[in-house]
């Protein structure tokens, strides 16, 4: 049978003799396959970085120059808030537990995801959670407006955007812990025989250890906003000094769960990048245990090194170069990772598809943007950078050049393999090419811009910053536009991209290339066999 | 038992499942443990006691030096009068002082407030010694109850050189009383 083209990466292809299989939109509501599910994933986070990218550019294109021209301060503040929220849960979350769910069972050899009825209410929580959190901006005082971080007193003091906020929070929260005990499980208990955890795909391992910190953090940061819906509600003093509370202990406790969070975005991506390498450099991942131990130092050592977000609360000097130690710590298995990854480009065969562009710009990139993080760590450093745009510079760098570069990366490498058509060549390296050299003019001369004093989060600022912003702006509409190449990208192969075989990729040796490309919508319903 | 994975992948998955659920209940409580986690390392610390009078170990009189000091006092959300007598006083490093405040509860109802003291510049908080304040304890006030109650405070003479003035600043807000 021909596959249906339509919107949705998964083909139909047909293996399956279900009669009783919904189509159409029930389909798509009712699927506990972990294919459509991905799907799912990976288009809401795609709309939700559109949504987000358009605040981005209204911010941006306010910023151009001094002076307020296009919008109020108060929902300049809005702006900044739901951008930075929309981004980190509604894009760069997501889309990692899209991968996960295409890729976990494809590699490791299992049938489904463990809980598959789960699956499906993790997704659908998201959309309604984001109708929640994007409606808030037409409910009276406007979205929440104290940064994504959700400071108190301030975000104690607004109007009922907050609440939608926290609200949608909450929903967020459980689908990615529901999606995480999903993950682990899957990975722990339906692994292919003669697989062992040492055999695993390294993505799977990243997505493993990821998992265990969305468990770990993400009931903190429920924690700490119901605290916030408390205070604004029912008479509690949390954060509240005159009630016997403290608002720097929220700055505590949301770091607390905020530091391993900023992990939780980059681990998938790494993987990512460790699968992409060795396949376009046609040689082995270098170092494949350290690379999983590093990962999981990482992970580990995430947990103790939130103050450094503190820095200028008061904290005394002991506490300070505890957080500053650890944090310089961190660099060491990160410095690991990156070296093998170079390590396993020695003397490869390497070619310079798509996937591999963004693999090679996330290695370069993201090492910038770790340097930046490095010159942060240093205490006396941090009391003149914190809060500017040194800051902005340095979470973009990891954030955008990093995971979400990477994730790119995964999309054009997969795609053959999800919906059975090759992507335009052409089309991807003009994405490559313009996303590369945008998001540098974008972010590059915020690092200046930081340097020289201006602050984070205003919508205004002194004239002396003038000409590094609208360098800024002119790369930030710039990099916004590139990212309509990747959409058309996507689509023109979904339509009519030229049938992909079943391993496009000369170098890649995971088990989901041994499947017919596109992969059939039940897969490995028998386990294979492992070597 | 000797239910393996192969044979029983169900029964491990659930099990596995109700393991990690803990885990998130467990993570969720703890983020409420560190409510009074974070109130213990405070006093274990010493840091952020702000309800308790200073002890002054230095009470040598420094008469090179006066500092001024300005007295700010602000009301937040509440129908209160509250004003300090005396806008500026110079004193001596190590030289105890009072200065007194009013307030007045202009409500038909009583009310009770807490004052949180600010200081400026922010290092100021360390040498502003107080051996006796209204801010340490929760103000009960009849209705249009008005009363003067003290501050009591030494200038730690190590504050440096170079600061010659002081703000401290009250601000009294509404709690629940006792």
């Amino acid at each position: 049978m021909s596959s249906i083209p339509h919107d949705h990466a998964a083909g139909h292809h047909v293996d399956h003799d279900h009669a009783h299989h919904p189509s159409g939109t029930m389909r798509w509501i009712t699927t506990t396959n972990h294919k459509d599910i991905g799907t799912l994933y990976l288009w809401f986070s795609f709309i939700m970085f559109l949504a987000g990218g358009v605040m981005a550019l209204a911010i941006r294109a306010e910023l151009f120059q001094p002076g307020l021209q296009l919008v109020e301060p108060e929902f300049f503040n809005q702006l900044n808030t739901v951008h930075g929220l929309v981004m980190i849960f509604g894009a760069i979350m997501p889309a990692a537990v899209g991968f996960a769910n295409w890729q976990v069972p494809l590699m490791i050899g299992a049938p489904d995801m463990a809980f598959a009825r789960m699956n499906n209410w993790s997704f659908w929580l998201l959309p309604f959670a984001a109708v929640l959190l994007l409606s808030s901006f037409v409910v009276p005082g406007g979205a929440a407006s104290a940064g994504w971080t959700l400071y108190p007193p301030l975000s104690v003091q607004t109007g009922m955007g907050m609440d939608l906020t926290i609200f949608a929070v909450h929903i967020m929260g459980a689908s990615s812990i529901m999606g995480s005990i999903n993950i682990i499980t899957t990975i722990l208990n339906m692994r292919a025989p003669g697989m062992t955890m040492m055999k695993m795909p390294l993505f799977v391992w990243t997505w493993l250890i990821t998992a265990y910190l969305l468990i770990a953090v993400m009931p903190v940061l429920a924690g700490a906003v119901t605290m916030l819906l408390t205070d604004r509600h029912f008479g509690t003093s949390f954060f509240n000094a005159a009630g016997g509370g403290d608002p720097v202990m929220f700055q505590h406790i949301f770091w607390f769960f905020g530091h391993p969070e900023v992990y939780i975005m980059i681990l998938p991506s790494f993987g990512i990048v460790s699968t992409i390498i060795p396949a376009f450099a046609r040689k082995p991942l270098f170092g494949y245990a350290s690379m999983v131990y590093a990962t999981a130092s990482i992970a580990i050592l995430s947990f103790l090194v939130w103050a450094h977000h503190m820095f200028t609360v008061g904290m005394p000097a002991a506490g300070q170069v505890f957080f500053m130690y650890v944090t310089m710590l961190i660099a060491v298995p990160t410095a690991v990772k990156v070296f093998n990854w170079v390590a396993t480009m020695w003397k490869g065969s390497m070619t310079f598809e798509t996937p591999m562009l963004f693999a090679i710009g996330f290695i370069f990139m993201f090492t910038v943007g770790g340097f930046t993080g490095l010159v942060l760590a240093l205490v006396p450093v941090d009391i003149v950078l914190h809060d500017t745009y040194y800051v902005v510079a340095h979470f973009h760098y990891v954030l955008v050049a990093g995971s979400l570069f990477a994730f790119f990366g995964g999309i054009y490498y997969w795609l053959p393999k999800w919906c059975g058509r090759m992507y335009d060549e052409t089309l991807g390296e003009w994405h490559f090419w313009t996303s590369f050299v945008f998001f540098n003019i974008t972010f590059f001369p915020m690092h200046f811009l930081g340097l020289a004093g201006m602050p984070r989060r205003v919508p205004d600022y002194a004239t002396q910053f003038t000409d590094w912003n609208e360098v800024a702006s002119i790369g930030a509409f710039g990099f916004g536009l590139s990212q309509l190449i990747f959409l058309y990208a996507v689509l023109k192969a979904i339509r009519s991209g030229p049938p992909a075989p079943a391993k496009p990729w000369e170098g890649s040796d995971t088990l989901e290339w041994t499947l017919p490309s596109p992969a059939p919508y039940h897969t490995f319903e028998n386990p294979p066999q492992v070597s | 038992m000797s239910d393996t994975k192969l044979d029983d992948p169900r029964q491990s998955n659930r099990t596995l499942l109700v393991k990690l659920g803990v885990v998130v209940v467990v993570m969720f409580g703890f983020g409420f443990a560190l409510v009074p986690f974070y109130d213990q390392i405070c006093k274990a610390t010493g840091l952020r006691d702000i309800d308790n009078p200073d002890r002054l170990e230095n009470s040598q009189v420094d008469r090179t030096r006066t500092v001024r000091l300005e007295f700010d006092a602000n009301v937040h959300k509440l129908s209160w009068t509250f004003r300090p007598l005396a806008q500026v006083v110079s004193v001596h490093p190590g030289e105890m002082a009072q200065v007194v405040y009013e307030v007045e509860n202009r409500t038909e109802r009583p009310m009770t407030g807490q004052a949180v003291p600010s200081y400026g510049p922010q290092l100021a908080a360390e040498y502003f010694k107080k051996l006796d304040c209204f801010c340490f304890a929760k103000q009960s006030f009849g209705p249009h109850e008005r009363r003067q109650m003290p501050v009591v405070f030494v200038i730690d003479p190590r504050l440096p050189r170079d600061v010659n003035t002081i703000s401290l600043s009250y601000t009294f807000f509404e709690v629940e009383g006792n």
